[in-house]
């Protein structure tokens, strides 16, 4: 290996080491300042806010949540958001250390979401378009009853007014707490996608940091365009999962999007302030 | 061979079954008779296997689901069907031996038959990968269901797995793109699709061949998001609650019934399919008959309408 090599392996090793274990610098640093988790330069929270939560400095990209992406992607003053009025029950009554209704109210305060997706309709540069957008900071991002409904409900919209549908996905996988009625989403969710494709109606996913289980096996890879944004974690099983099974080391850059396009699984890895730009372009292109 | 496993909970029935065994020699040595002893003995023992059996908890069921003697794939093929031929490989480099599929006739009735195929030794389990499917497996199966959909046969699928193997190639060749594929191709196919849960059912790994018009499962078979020693594992943070896990879960037949997430229970012989291959075989052959007389007829646009609205009434939510 050359030292160049080892310098862009330890980098990237740096970055995932930087996802894994992201320290809560914010508070430890204060209200006005943090430092980026990867290239630990202490940055303004302004300059962040600025960059759209990307490091000036490294490019690493911080996750992003649900509300923030809309105001990134969608033209101002034209989302409406539509089926805010699903939510959640606890079906199975399920408790683990602490029971599922309870974990569902701590998550609506932290997060002032009702849910792990928004969903609505907007505008990119004037192209009418559905989307969901998921949120890790709900409950992982996962997928329960309510976001298998609020996907399915927006995908039949984008059906019905033929619009192309765009899904921003962040998730860690199925909710364990809604045991089979959230694998079922899985399957729900893709019968609809099974309906965009027989009535040509583009749909485009945008995988972000980290995708992973349900999502990744269901609606998240049935994009007929499939984009990453950069250095985002994207896969089926888990890392630790993987390495206890096969009690080997994995790659440097194992499951990000650079990965995933180098294996052909993407279209393609765009940069999260090029992202509108992009999206832009393809359904500027698709609507001929 | 295995030697036979005797399942934890199903000792005191083995220990009454033995008292017999002896009663028995010791009539036959001392020439007295103890046969009324005996068919008390006998009688007693038989009430108490149907009490145990239909009040099992759900980690008990789940070890007769996990059961090495209990009947896989290529033992149904051998039970159900005539005139099985395999159809190999995914076209694409790979035949995956997780997954075996091909074509056969059930009691006259042609068919595509697809399932998970577990191995029963060491060697075989090698060869089969545990029953655990890698990307190529799901593409096989999805080749197949095309052919199955191009042809008018209508497809079976019998699930038996402990989910989609978690390996480097598995991810490189992607592992959550081919079992999404499934899913969402599983929803154009023209055919009626029956799948039948046959012992485990985890995950996506399972769902990729269960997008079905009729979702049955074995009496003591279960269907989960996730194994219970892995929910143990994230959500206890303790894989030693998996039986709390597992009763959270609601993994077993009844429940999944009460949810409408499978349609029919099919009942196993007493204390699991292990015991009498020939008596399972016969009952899973007469639900896959009725299942096949219910949806033949049906016209391929309103199948898939139904099958769509089927998946489309599944969750539980507020508005």
């Amino acid at each position: 290996m050359t030292l160049t090599d080892w310098f862009k392996t330890r980098r990237k090793e740096q970055q995932i080491a930087a996802r894994e274990h992201e320290v809560k610098i914010d508070d430890a640093i204060g209200k006005l300042w943090t430092a980026c988790y990867n290239c630990q330069t202490q940055l303004p929270k302004k300059d962040l806010e600025n960059t759209n939560k990307v490091c000036p400095h490294c490019d690493y990209h911080f996750r992003m949540g649900a509300r923030e992406r809309i105001a990134l992607v969608v033209d101002e003053n034209t989302f409406e958001e539509k089926f805010a009025n699903v939510t959640g029950k606890d079906p199975l009554q399920f408790t683990d250390t602490q029971p599922y209704c309870q974990r569902q109210l701590d998550a609506k305060k932290k997060t002032e979401l009702d849910e792990a997706v928004i969903t609505g309709v907007g505008k990119i540069s004037g192209h009418k378009v559905a989307v969901a957008v998921m949120d890790f900071d709900y409950m992982g991002g996962s997928m329960g009853s309510v976001v298998g409904e609020k996907v399915t409900r927006i995908m039949e919209f984008a059906l019905e007014k033929k619009i192309p549908m765009i899904a921003f996905t962040s998730s860690g996988g199925a909710r364990m707490q809604e045991s089979a009625l959230s694998l079922m989403q899985m399957a729900k969710t893709s019968c609809a996608v099974a309906k965009l494709n027989e009535a040509k109606i583009l749909y485009i996913t945008v995988l972000c940091e980290p995708t992973f289980g349900g999502v990744t096996a269901s609606f998240g890879t049935l994009g007929d365009i499939m984009i990453a944004e950069k250095g985002a974690r994207i896969g089926f099983a888990g890392r630790r999962v993987i390495e206890q099974t096969i009690r080997q080391k994995l790659p440097a850059d194992f499951q990000t999007a650079e990965y995933l396009l180098k294996y052909g699984q993407l279209d393609m890895v765009v940069s999260r302030n090029e992202m509108k730009e992009k999206l832009t372009t393809i359904l500027s292109i698709h609507e001929k | 061979m295995n030697t036979w496993q005797i399942l934890e909970f199903e000792k005191p029935i083995y220990v009454m079954q033995e008292k017999i065994e002896e009663l028995k020699k010791v009539s036959e040595d001392t020439n007295i008779d103890l046969q009324k002893e005996i068919e008390t003995l006998e009688a007693q023992t038989q009430e108490h296997k149907k009490e145990l059996y239909s009040n099992l908890k759900p980690f008990q069921k789940l070890q007769i689901a996990r059961h090495p003697n209990r009947p896989n794939f290529l033992d149904y093929i051998r039970l159900i069907t005539t005139d099985f031929i395999e159809m190999h490989g995914d076209r694409e480099g790979s035949d995956d031996r997780a997954i075996i599929g091909g074509i056969a006739k059930i009691d006259g009735h042609s068919v595509m038959i697809i399932g998970t195929q577990k191995g029963k030794t060491t060697k075989e389990n090698l060869e089969y990968n545990f029953g655990m499917p890698q990307p190529q497996g799901y593409r096989k199966a999805l080749r197949l269901f095309q052919h199955a959909s191009r042809f008018g046969l209508p497809i079976v699928t019998l699930i038996d797995t402990m989910g989609a193997y978690p390996g480097i190639k598995a991810e490189e060749t992607g592992q959550g793109i081919a079992i999404a594929k499934n899913l969402c191709e599983m929803e154009k196919l023209d055919v009626p699709i029956i799948a039948i849960i046959t012992g485990e059912g985890c995950s996506g790994g399972a769902l990729g061949l269960a997008v079905a018009d009729k979702i049955m499962i074995l009496e003591h078979a279960y269907y989960t998001v996730i194994s219970p020693e892995g929910c143990a594992s994230i959500l206890w943070r303790d894989a030693a609650m998996a039986q709390q896990a597992a009763e959270a879960l609601k993994i077993t037949g009844e429940d999944l019934l009460k949810y409408s997430i499978v349609d029919e229970i099919i009942k196993e012989p007493l204390g699991g399919a292990h015991y009498n291959y020939e008596e399972m075989g016969e009952e899973m052959k007469k639900s896959v008959i009725k299942s096949l007389d219910e949806l033949k007829g049906i016209k391929p646009k309103e199948l898939k309408e139904k099958r769509y609205q089927k998946f489309r009434a599944m969750g539980v939510f507020a508005e």
